[in-house]
């Protein structure tokens, strides 16, 4: 009789047939069990909050401004250069696998005028699928068992299970609110220089940087910048800098590349994204660009991870660089003109949670915004579950107020909880949402339980 | 004085120029992790470049130089010009649309309920399934078996995930005259003999690239009954499942008894659908085959009947210049055998090298032709018995396999 037959059939068999049978059986589904595990790298990584949050919220009934993706169209002309590429038969096939030659040789042209430097298509450039790819490959390429990362709180989430499985130990620093004033602005939070230097020792491989940052939406300045560039020449460490958000920078502020301060290139990767440059999160392509010496182990991860990204996407985003390099620095530029459109949304979108007796945190980058809800002095103890305030909140809200965002404690470790747990995070590159039927409607509902 | 002045200028030009190489100054340290270590060659960098370099008629990597068919080429522009949902994330871990298509199609096949929330994951390609596939399942010390001729992304990966590869080859049936990629087996002794308690997992292709053989059921029963004695996972590697010939039949070895739970099997749109670059699946494009399947309108079908003629073409070419093809029953590539050409492989170059990668490279700078050495696809304790085999993808456009045969031709004449 057959193993496998004795698994399948195993609650067929009875103890009246013979009782050794019955238990090598159960033996044997027990050995089975234990042998299929999972690999340790992967071990306490299987919560993610999108999957916990992106499901809830998909109810049609609910305005959705937790996860972060656009429900504004992406521009015509990258839809209509996806469509022409996918109509040339070479376009369906394998590309290059460090990167489609159009599209990094636009990459090098557009990212060469912004840093003001030459930068080699071939070998300072990976393509990747999406700024997770290239934070994946990041860390893949260069972080080990022993290595210590530093990483910013809140930070976007997937910064620290992707240190862990890559062997590293997060450590970890909190933006801090300016002492002495409640916080109404992403400039209102700092990094304090004194705190930050003593995270920094010599197991110390990386700090990640993220500006513009998610969730708070904070725009690192040049001098907050320096600080961290000093620490990194000092400590011989390297830099990780995640500028998805890059070009959405509102009036008043900039981006600066921390990769462009003096002996900061020989030791940054920066990862940009297409999803956010262009409003397309759903083609999933992104970049790391960085000197040859780094990003040459992030292609050989990338030869043994995915080898190559789709090609007709790769087209179609070069096409979309290649148009707005020739625009850039005027308002038709599509990195311009996405900011300034968001700009107006921000400040609808802060004017309303002010109304609503909220206290929102307007950014200075990004489309996302914090918002805190303490003034709301909203009880739930009713909740029983142990869970921090804010995904208490945010779960009440979903049920109560049919609105979905994201909790800001999802972006902390353990013990900056208690500082993070009264913010809730909203994305406001919406089109329909912010609509003023849904505004007025938000603050009703609003007042209808303060009062 | 004067000396002093000099000592302070000195001093002055030290510190800037310490200064100027603290910054030039990366890393005294290793920069790189240990798991990148010995897996930065890649036979496809390698072989790709210096086919674009000389311009050769490549039938090299694996990739149709014709167009996909009609009917997905239309439902990707549908996509295109679908609402603006259609361009932004979608569910992690597979579009719903096209897992529920999936697990429909394939649940039809193996013959057992697959959900399409909880037993698919959508990948970047098959490749990434593989990469999945390995970091979730494979720690330190763990020992994989490959069969060899392998793609050769398995071993780098099971590196990568701090495994030990273990290889057993396939090997020409003793006896009889080796014609077909059926005639090379696994012994099952030599099979046993690799299994220890550290084994975790067997890595199998079929169709297999490049040697094209198409496991039959009863070696596919000798490999399960093995992961089942031993408690193994298997990784079946299936993306060539519709290009099967000559009626050899493609089995699941899934669908094997007791095989289903400790079985993860990987599939491609690229290669189902002639569009690699796409990497990514669309739903419609089985949502067709679905209601076709089993037709003479069935792409699956259409697929592999036009590969058919192509695959003969090539044979008879080979054979006419003098190599011994083996006959492929499955997948889009063919290995020939090189042992009876005599060239003078005169490159000092690459003369230690094995004898297939040098013989592939003057191939394509002498004749303008680019193929794929086979013991690329061996481990180095048994490259060296394989090194006499060199291989040809034949999913090309009529006029790319005219133009080889032109060249197969010329090179026969002058012999």
């Amino acid at each position: 009789m057959n193993f496998a037959w004795h698994l399948r059939n195993g609650s067929r068999l009875t103890c009246r047939s013979a009782p050794a049978a019955c238990r090598r059986t159960f033996t044997a589904q027990h050995v089975m069990m234990s042998r299929h595990t999972h690999a340790k790298r992967i071990d306490g990584l299987d919560k993610n909050v999108w999957v916990a949050f992106t499901s809830v919220a998909a109810d049609p009934s609910i305005v959705n401004l937790g996860q972060g993706y656009p429900d504004i169209p992406p521009p015509s002309y990258v839809k209509e250069a996806l469509a022409k590429a996918a109509s040339v038969d070479r376009m369906n096939q394998y590309t290059r696998g460090f990167g489609h030659p159009s599209l990094v040789k636009a990459l090098s042209q557009v990212y060469g005028k912004v840093c003001g430097r030459q930068i080699d298509p071939f070998k300072e450039i990976l393509v990747t699928v999406g700024g997770y790819g290239s934070l994946f490959s990041t860390m893949q390429a260069l972080v080990e068992e022993g290595d210590e990362v530093i990483i910013i709180e809140p930070f976007f989430d997937c910064y620290v299970p992707m240190v862990r499985m890559a062997g590293g130990k997060p450590v970890l620093i909190p933006l801090r609110p300016k002492p002495g004033k409640i916080p109404t602005s992403s400039t209102d939070w700092y990094l304090d220089p004194d705190e930050l230097s003593r995270k920094f020792n010599s197991r110390t491989k990386a700090i990640i940087i993220n500006t513009p940052n998610n969730p708070i939406g904070k725009v690192f300045t040049r001098d907050e910048l320096q600080v961290i560039a000093d620490l990194c020449v000092k400590h011989d460490t390297l830099c990780f800098s995640d500028e998805v958000y890059e070009w959405l920078v509102y009036k008043g502020h900039e981006h600066v590349k921390i990769a462009s301060l003096p002996g900061m290139w020989d030791r940054t990767i920066t990862i940009g994204s297409a999803g956010k440059t262009f409003s397309v999160t759903g083609w999933k392509l992104g970049w790391s660009i960085g000197p040859e010496s780094l990003i040459k182990h992030l292609q050989t991860v990338m030869q043994n991870s995915l080898y190559t990204c789709p090609t007709p996407l790769q087209e179609a985003v070069a096409q979309g660089f290649l148009l707005n390099y020739e625009m850039m620095g005027q308002p038709e530029c599509y990195f311009s003109s996405l900011a300034e459109e968001l700009e107006g949304k921000r400040d609808r979108l802060a004017a309303i949670l002010q109304e609503a007796g909220m206290t929102p945190v307007v950014p200075e980058g990004g489309y996302f915004m914090l918002v805190d809800v303490t003034p709301l002095d909203q009880d739930l103890s009713h909740m029983t579950e142990d869970e921090a305030y804010d995904y208490k909140f945010v779960k009440w809200m979903i049920k109560e107020k049919k609105l979905a965002a994201i909790p800001v404690t999802a972006f902390v470790g353990e013990e900056s909880r208690k500082h993070f747990e009264k913010y809730i995070r909203l994305c406001f590159i919406k089109v329909r949402r912010i609509s003023l039927r849904s505004c007025i409607l938000f603050c009703t509902l609003w007042y209808f339980v303060i009062l | 004085m004067g000396i002093i002045r000099n000592l302070s200028t000195n001093l002055t030009v030290i510190r800037q120029s310490l200064l100027r190489n603290h910054q030039k100054t990366i890393m005294s340290r290793k920069v790189h992790a240990s798991r990148t270590e010995g897996v930065d060659k890649n036979v496809w960098v390698e072989f790709t470049q210096l086919a674009a370099d000389y311009k050769a008629v490549n039938l090299g990597q694996g990739f149709p130089d014709f167009s996909p068919p009609e009917f997905i080429r239309e439902a990707f522009c549908d996509a295109v010009k679908g609402g603006p949902a259609m361009h932004q994330y979608t569910r992690a871990f597979g579009h719903p649309p096209l897992v529920k298509i999936l697990a429909k199609f394939f649940s039809r096949i193996v013959g057992h309920e697959i959900d399409p929330l909880e037993d698919i994951l959508v990948t970047v390609g098959a490749y990434q399934a593989l990469f999945s596939a390995f970091q979730a399942l494979i720690d330190e010390d763990d020992e994989v078996i490959i069969v060899e001729p392998f793609f050769d992304c398995y071993q780098p990966m099971v590196v990568m995930a701090g495994g030990k590869p273990v290889y057993i080859p396939l090997r020409p049936r003793e006896g009889s005259a080796v014609l077909s990629s059926g005639d090379w087996v696994l012994s099952a002794e030599e099979l046993a003999s690799k299994v220890t308690p550290r084994t975790k997992a067997i890595v199998i292709n079929t169709p297999n690239n490049p040697l094209g053989k198409i496991y039959k059921l009863e070696e596919l029963q000798m490999i399960a009954d093995l992961c089942i004695k031993h408690d193994l996972l298997c990784f079946s590697d299936e993306v060539y499942e519709w290009l099967t010939y000559d009626g050899a039949k493609h089995v699941k070895i899934a669908s094997l008894p007791g095989m289903r739970e400790r079985t993860i099997t990987i599939g491609s749109a690229g290669k189902s659908f002639s569009a690699t670059g796409w990497k990514e699946a669309v739903a419609r494009g089985f949502e067709r085959e679905y209601e076709v399947f089993g037709t003479p309108e069935s792409y699956f079908q259409q697929l592999p009947a036009m590969l058919h003629s192509k695959r003969q073409k090539l044979a008879t070419c080979l054979q006419s210049a003098g190599l011994n093809p083996i006959m492929p029953e499955g997948g889009y590539f063919m290995i020939a055998d090189i042992s009876s050409i005599e060239v003078d492989l005169n490159d000092e170059s690459n003369k230690d090298e094995p004898r297939d990668f040098r013989f592939v490279k003057w191939l394509i700078k002498e004749k303008g032709l680019a193929t794929i050495p086979v013991s690329a696809f061996y481990s180095s304790e048994h490259g060296k018995e394989f090194d006499k085999y060199i291989r040809f993808c034949f999913v090309k456009e009529d006029s790319t396999l005219k133009a080889a045969e032109d060249i197969l031709k010329k090179w026969s004449q002058k012999e």
